[in-house]
């Protein structure tokens, strides 16, 4: 029984990585969804461009290919990661370009009236974006950005390959060491489902946060 | 370290080699991803609540949790009971059985599309349940869901790299075998994202074709 107590830590320790490399992920692919989202929608030529090739690019190849020319071609590029800065970077740019594309579709799926109203009050860009456009196309967001979260959370498994001790390191290191399978493998699939669930809780929770004082605006 | 085209063409070949597999691999997978998927989608409307809450929690259990781990899951746990599988057999039940889930959902959408009145025409015609799925509603249901079903497909294509990680001689495979024994990093992975890349970018235009030739039979 000892024995498992500790093999169990071991695997919680894996478990707090993974939390980590979900969070800071999202956060950064939070980021660049933003900025590459409303960057497609830019009245400059150039902007779009460079969102339109940051999007295109990391959509096109998968984060497995990127996680590992993150971590072992920019090195001779003089950049050296850790593993868990090549797996939040890639991660999070991987996330980023698919939540671009959702932050773009919502934002134009709010009305063109809205738009013109704005001008007609002569609200700045920046205004009309910030108090108007926005605060109506977030809550059309949240369920998609839900979807990514759990993505993220499911492509976190991948670093494991690059030897950041993540849930699914740790139970590669209980199988090498104990010779059992089912059970640290059935343990690291329950913890990441209770993670998937926690994600899409809380992401409900806030969707019904943020579309409070929206009643009757939207249908 | 410089980009050497010498070295490229010498270890073309073999990353030629590995890319077939990556094909036959998406192929393969495709097939079981689309057959699993529309029994799942069928078993999930069954009128007997056991067999429809199962379907639907294991679905959920699998879309929630990583592929990676489901793939190590097949490759390790199941030969302990008895089933032995070859890598790449166990890549394809893997990558398809996870796709699946997402196909069902497709699935279930197109199938909830077709009008009501399709079913209760198919009844007062005397057809039996069989009859009616097979000869009324796949039929109407199917053409309208190809270019979901075709995204989903490109989705897996980019899922395949991590076949690697349980020893299928994929492209990703051959390129970190060839990196590790030349000490070459970047022209094999950077050819491995050109490779996903042009096949991702290809397979859009694809897409775009699919969708001028089915997405419109509702109108």
């Amino acid at each position: 029984m000892s024995v498992w107590s500790g093999y169990l830590t071991l695997i919680l320790e894996g478990a707090l990585v993974t939390l980590k490399l979900t969070v800071m992920g999202s956060a950064l692919a939070l980021v660049m969804a933003f900025l590459a989202g409303l960057g497609r929608l830019s009245r400059f030529f150039a902007v779009r461009a460079l969102a339109t090739t940051y999007i295109e690019f990391f959509r096109g190849t998968s984060i497995f290919v990127q996680l590992f020319w993150v971590y072992f071609v920019l090195p001779f590029a003089g950049i050296t990661l850790t593993p868990l800065q090549a797996g939040v970077l890639a991660l999070g740019l991987n996330v980023g370009a698919y939540g671009a594309e959702v932050v773009r579709g919502a934002v134009k799926a709010v009305g063109r009236q809205q738009t013109e109203a704005c001008v007609a009050l002569n609200l700045s860009r920046y205004q009309r974006m910030r108090h108007v456009i926005l605060p109506q196309a977030l809550p059309l967001m949240l369920p998609t950005f839900c979807n990514n979260a759990i993505e993220l959370l499911k492509g976190t498994a991948v670093v494991s390959l690059i030897s950041l001790t993540d849930l699914t390191f740790q139970a590669q290191v209980v199988r090498a060491q104990t010779g059992n399978t089912l059970i640290p493998f059935t343990t690291i699939l329950f913890l990441y489902f209770v993670m998937a669930w926690a994600i899409s809780t809380a992401m409900r929770w806030l969707e019904r946060r943020m579309t409070r004082g929206l009643d009757g605006v939207r249908t | 370290m410089e980009w050497d085209w010498d070295f490229v063409w010498q270890i073309m070949p073999t990353l030629l080699e590995g890319f077939k597999i990556t094909i036959l691999a998406t192929i393969l997978g495709a097939l079981v991803a689309a057959v699993i998927g529309l029994a799942l989608a069928i078993a999930r409307r069954s009128p007997i609540a056991a067999v429809s809450r199962t379907v639907g929690f294991v679905s959920e259990f699998i879309r929630g949790t990583p592929l990676l781990v489901q793939l190590y899951f097949i490759f390790y746990v199941l030969p302990d009971i008895g089933i032995r599988l070859s890598p790449l057999v166990a890549g394809v039940i893997g990558i398809g059985v996870h796709y699946a889930t997402y196909t069902a959902e497709v699935y279930r959408a197109g199938i909830e599309n077709v009008p009501r009145g399709q079913w209760e025409a198919a009844n007062a015609t005397n057809l039996t349940t069989r009859q009616a799925w097979i000869h009324v509603i796949l039929p109407q249901a199917i053409p309208p869901m190809i270019p979901a079903l075709a995204n989903y497909f490109i989705a897996m294509f980019k899922e395949t790299p991590l076949l690697s990680a349980i020893t299928v001689l994929e492209l990703m495979n051959q390129a970190k075998s060839i990196a590790n024994s030349n000490y070459r990093y970047i022209e094999p992975m950077t050819l491995v994202g050109v490779f996903f890349l042009a096949v991702s970018l290809l397979s859009v235009v694809g897409l775009r074709w699919l969708e001028e030739r089915y997405a419109r039979m509702d109108d």
